[in-house]
């Protein structure tokens, strides 16, 4: 196991020593804690992400991905360390933070009550979008996840790839400096899923925005980011860009499974506790 | 393979540069957009009464039980001194009272629906007050409140009852309902915040709602219970809330101008307070 505090020197064989240099960075995290209680959900996590990099966080349930979301997003307090996120601070300038990012969580967050219209009209309001704006960035943004023809049904009647584009397209209106996507394809159907990773990317060109996204899904890792964090048991085990991890392993023809076992000793199998399992089924059962 | 150089973290952690100031703003912009904030989430909860109002038809139903059957039986018997009024008048302003307080007191188990899904923690990762976030949802309720309002008074007045149709009262009234109704759904919020789960609140918000209802002026005279209950009651803002509705919804009351003061005072007192409580503990939700 790698220590984090005491990089060896900039040997290539150690991937996680690649913290992403390419300046300037939207998101840094310096070590990085968060307890409940005894336990010790993310441990000590170092790492930085450039500006309109796409960056992703893997691993099993329960490794400590979606703690550290909640922490960059503000929505839960570090026990320790500090993070900063388009270079406000999360603890300390919370307000500032969030006019600047936007957050796809990982279980449903469209209100299937409402169309999708009003579902991202509620949010042009709350991000303080001109109101004479409003309905033409909305319909945009409907267009743009390609759901212009169903902006007027009620979200309830979406099918679960749809719902995520709506989430999407509700997380990027305000046009943020950076984008959270915890988990944005778990439980879809391959098809689904490749849809939303192609509606993502051409985001990514559109608005040259940084992403974090969280997954346990080795090919979401592979073909969406640029580099990637192995998570196990709230540490970093690995980092680097898909093709350094797999040539620190092996070589070019190492699988992203590969290495995961590698840096974990495990497999991507194992983790998550009762209540996120059946977190993740509901929502896998609602989107499919 | 490029050559990357180590990044160590800085030394001192809080030396870090921020990157970008944002504008600043002024006290009067950002009580403007507090204010509009608060009104996008009143509006998007009438939205979605609009999509689906069959929630509205079905709580009709226990408020006009009670007139009918608890009144109408309490009526003959003549066993409650209602200070000269027949009891259904007497009652009809406490059963608004009450099928508002049953609404707004189950109205936390939508936190945490929400909370199982990801729309809690989406709201609170926007930049919005977290003030703002509570008071809509508490103002929503008050909406919600209003419909039975509309209801009670129509069935009150199939029932003879006679209603007091002074405009200012009827001001009064939709004041005190928003009121009651926003500061019964924050501490349905609150107890949500609190429990977190569904089996929990539930449990709870039965457990609650009888001794708010009864050790209440609602459907008898404070002055006929118990001493220690009596306390009780005058403590219970709902009692606040019936003594206002009684004096502003019927006909040919006396009203007591100081009374009605102590009345609106403590409800949006405690209101406020609740709201603030509330504020504070809604972040909670998404930890």
């Amino acid at each position: 196991m790698q220590e984090q505090h005491a990089p060896a020197g900039g040997s290539n064989s150690s991937p996680w020593l690649n913290l992403g240099d390419s300046l300037p960075r939207s998101i840094e995290a310096y070590d990085l804690v968060k307890r409940f209680g005894d336990h010790v959900a993310v441990d000590h996590i170092t790492f930085t992400v450039g500006e309109g990099e796409v960056f992703g966080l893997l691993g099993p349930n329960g490794a400590g991905k979606s703690t550290i979301i909640k922490m960059l997003t503000t929505l839960l307090p570090p026990t320790s360390g500090r993070a900063l996120v388009a270079g406000y601070d999360v603890a300390r300038q919370p307000t500032a933070v969030r006019q600047l990012i936007g957050y796809v969580p990982q279980a449903i967050s469209a209100d299937g009550g409402l169309t999708g219209y009003e579902n991202l009209l509620v949010f042009a309001q709350l991000y303080d979008i001109p109101r004479a704006e409003q309905s033409k960035r909305v319909r945009e943004a409907l267009a743009f996840m390609g759901l212009q023809e169903a902006g007027d049904r009620l979200v309830r009647t979406y099918s679960g790839g749809m719902i995520r584009r709506l989430e999407v397209a509700q997380a990027a209106l305000h046009r943020p400096a950076v984008l959270f996507l915890d988990e944005p394809t778990v439980g879809l159907d391959p098809i689904a899923r490749k849809t939303v990773w192609e509606h993502l990317e051409a985001l990514r060109q559109r608005l040259r925005m940084t992403m974090l996204l969280t997954t346990h899904y080795m090919e979401e890792a592979d073909s969406l980011c640029q580099r990637v964090a192995i998570m196990h048991l709230g540490k970093i085990m690995g980092m680097g860009t898909p093709a350094e991890l797999k040539a620190s392993v092996g070589g070019p023809d190492t699988t992203l499974d590969e290495v995961f076992t590698h840096y974990t000793g495990n497999t991507l199998e194992t983790g998550g506790s009762y209540r996120e399992t059946a977190r993740t089924r509901r929502a896998a059962r609602r989107l499919g | 393979m490029k050559q990357h150089v180590p990044v160590a973290p800085p030394e001192d952690l809080a030396n870090v540069e921020t990157a970008r100031t944002l504008p600043r703003t002024s006290f009067f912009t950002a009580f403007a957009r507090f204010v509009k904030k608060t009104l996008t989430i009143v509006g998007l909860e009438i939205r979605k009464i609009r999509h689906d109002p069959t929630d509205l038809v079905t709580r009709a139903i226990q408020p006009m039980l009670w007139l009918l059957i608890f009144g109408e039986v309490f009526a003959h018997i003549r066993a409650i001194p209602t200070g000269g009024r027949s009891y259904l008048d007497f009652m009809a302003p406490g059963i608004l009272a009450q099928s508002v307080l049953f609404i707004a007191i189950f109205s936390g188990i939508a936190i945490i629906w929400e909370r199982d899904l990801g729309i809690v923690h989406k709201f609170l990762a926007s930049p919005t007050p977290r003030t703002a976030l509570v008071l809509g949802k508490a103002l929503a309720a008050g909406v919600r409140g209003l419909s039975q309002a509309i209801i009670i008074y129509v069935l009150a007045l199939v029932l003879g009852v006679r209603m007091n149709w002074d405009p200012l009262a009827l001001l009064g009234v939709f004041i005190i309902i928003m009121l009651g109704a926003a500061a019964f759904s924050t501490f349905s919020l609150i107890i949500a915040c609190l429990v977190k789960t569904r089996e929990r609140f539930m449990g709870i918000g039965q457990v609650l709602t009888m001794p708010l209802f009864f050790a209440s002026n609602a459907i008898y005279p404070v002055a006929i219970m118990p001493a220690w209950l009596q306390v009780i009651a005058r403590g219970n803002p709902l009692s606040y809330e019936v003594d206002a509705l009684r004096s502003m919804m019927l006909a040919n009351e006396s009203i007591n101008a100081a009374g009605l003061v102590i009345d609106f005072a403590v409800m949006f007192v405690v209101m406020i307070v609740l709201v603030l409580i509330g504020a504070r503990l809604y972040p909670r939700v998404a930890q």
